[in-house]
């Protein structure tokens, strides 16, 4: 489904803050794959996920999205094949606007915008349904303002603009990072739950190695812009945390210098 | 006494003073589009105002009739916006810079547009809309009517637009750039769309002025966007907490626009040197602007220091 062909990406080339993100980095998704992405800081993860969204465009290689090329898509026209939820729960959702005229928005993704009215009565009435499905009271307050919303409940609606009109392939950028504890819980465990339904092609960076472990079918674990280790199937249902460190060691030649993944 | 004595011309003033105030109402109008649905302060304004001034007047003088010449300004606020739509989007030149750019651009060809830098036209030989002439009229020629009926049509059609899956795409480019590309949305288009739709309805009230007071001048439109920065600011202050509405909010900045020429006009009348207006409308939509910033920054609820604590050991 998707088909990463060895790309590279360098910040500032040629200056003194001069970072090689990617290097030369390859990963093949088959459909339905759900793979969670660990690494330390710096190790490409969340510029991988942009670089498949096209946040700008990469140095070299080639992206492949159920076999069509979107190397030289911009981001608005490769969102047509890819949803997306983003570690601040600012960043999926215009505070501005209503919660059902946020979910009309998503609705239309890749599709084109005229000036037909931007949300109709079915809509609504599609979207009080969806609502009912996160369990938080959202499906009385269609019409309030997404900015009135807390963390957890803007990313529960992000995750539901994602994934509403079936993308071929879900970004999960850390989603529940900013999130309490309880409420990343609930997070996840609804994203687990949308993606196991519609067999959504996902990829999840997370820093909790217990959660990486504990979801999807394949777990990769990336250092300075490349794939260091790749686990599926039976072998990954076996990890343990420790085996993980213990991996990362041998891999990457250091310590895993991140109290953040210890601690989890 | 005297201060009385002046004060008792003011109800005679009072008519021009409103319909002056709608017609420049549908600029800010413009400008609320940019700078609170769009959140780019664009400085096109002041251009683009003279520009459908300029269009109108010498299609009128041309020969063409009031609608038509209407149109050709509303095309051409159209273009000015392009251009600056452009000059931020396809060159990547900051909003404010690249409406600065194309305000001094204009100055050119507004010169070139009238041939000279004042152009008048008589009502008693053009077909005009509106004049300053029938203000006092009871009839539907009335400036105040007239410039009425199209700020309803024009809130009408905004409103309409605006609930359109391209108005709401417009108005996500606005509230949320990452988000709206994210889904799909084609930021840069419609920064551009945005822009123009702004300018448009700012040359068609650059048009109206033009035909209200007699003449287009070059320089007409110095300033306007300070008047319309004042009037949006007047109109929320004011309405904020009633009108919640889209277009009851696009009212609220008419009225606002109305309710800032009365003011002018109130300190006139009472004697104000009207060299100091532009001085005087520049520090009040100064200390407005910083309204909310102060709001947060030196009144905002201090945290109880119980709160503090219970906050700190979340972290």
């Amino acid at each position: 489904m998707l088909d990463i062909q060895n790309i590279s990406k360098t910040f500032n080339p040629g200056t003194v803050n001069e970072k090689t993100a990617l290097d030369g980095l390859s990963l093949h998704l088959n459909e339905g794959d759900f793979v969670t992405v660990i690494g330390g800081n710096g190790a490409g993860k969340s510029t991988m996920l942009n670089a498949v969204a096209g946040v700008w465009p990469v140095d070299s290689g080639k992206i492949l999205i159920d076999g069509v090329d979107v190397t030289r898509l911009s981001e608005y026209q490769r969102a047509s094949y890819i949803g997306r939820v983003f570690q601040d729960p600012m960043t999926g959702t215009a505070a501005t606007m209503q919660i059902e005229e946020n979910l009309a928005l998503a609705a239309r993704r890749g599709k084109r915008r005229t000036l037909h009215v931007g949300i109709t009565r079915q809509e609504r009435e599609t979207y009080r349904e969806l609502l009912k499905t996160l369990d938080l009271g959202l499906e009385d307050r269609l019409t309030a303002k997404v900015g009135l919303l807390s963390g957890g409940q803007r990313q529960a609606l992000t995750l539901l603009m994602a994934t509403m009109s079936s993308p071929k392939l879900l970004l999960l950028d850390e989603h529940t990072a900013a999130l309490d504890p309880k409420t990343a819980l609930k997070v996840l465990t609804l994203s687990a739950r949308i993606v196991e339904e519609q067999k959504l092609t996902t990829l999840m960076i997370t820093h909790n190695m217990k959660d990486a472990i504990k979801y999807g079918n394949r777990l990769i674990m990336m250092h300075e812009g490349r794939i260091i280790y790749d686990v599926s199937g039976e072998e990954k249902k076996k990890l343990k945390v420790t085996d993980l460190l213990a991996k990362f060691q041998v891999a990457s030649g250091s310590e895993f210098a991140n109290d953040r993944m210890m601690l989890s | 006494m005297e201060l009385l004595g002046r004060l008792a011309n003011l109800p005679g003033a009072l008519p021009g003073a409103c319909a002056q105030g709608l017609v420049w109402g549908i600029m800010a109008i413009g400008v609320y589009l940019t700078y609170r649905i769009l959140d780019v302060a664009d400085l096109t304004v002041d251009g683009s105002f003279a520009t459908g001034g300029a269009v109108c007047v010498m299609c009128l003088l041309g020969g063409q009739n009031v609608w038509v010449s209407l149109l050709a300004a509303i095309v051409a606020g159209l273009l000015t916006g392009l251009v600056t739509g452009l000059l931020h989007t396809f060159m990547g030149i900051p909003a404010i810079l690249a409406g600065i750019l194309t305000q001094l651009a204009l100055y050119s060809i507004n010169l070139k547009i009238l041939g000279k830098s004042n152009q008048s036209i008589n009502v008693d030989r053009y077909d005009l809309m509106i004049s300053l002439r029938w203000v006092k009229e009871m009839a539907l020629r009335n400036p105040v009517f007239a410039v009425l009926i199209v700020t309803a049509v024009v809130i009408g059609i905004l409103y309409w637009f605006f609930g359109t899956e391209l108005g709401c795409a417009i108005r996500a480019t606005g509230s949320n750039p990452h988000m709206s590309r994210a889904q799909g949305i084609n930021t840069d288009f419609n920064t551009v769309l945005g822009l123009m739709v702004s300018n448009g309805l700012v040359a068609l009230s650059g048009a109206l002025l033009a035909q209200y007071q007699g003449f287009a001048d070059v320089s007409m439109g110095r300033g306007a966007i300070v008047i319309g920065l004042a009037a949006v600011i007047i109109g929320e202050a004011v309405f904020s907490r009633i009108f919640h509405n889209f277009a009851l909010r696009l009212a609220a900045v008419s009225i606002g626009a109305v309710i800032y020429y009365i003011v002018i006009q109130l300190v006139l009348t009472l004697g104000l040197d009207a060299n100091l207006l532009k001085l005087l409308s520049a520090a009040v939509v100064a200390v407005f602007l910083a309204v909310p910033y102060w709001k947060g920054k030196y009144f905002a609820k201090p945290v109880s220091k119980k709160a503090q604590k219970e906050g700190g050991s979340h972290a």
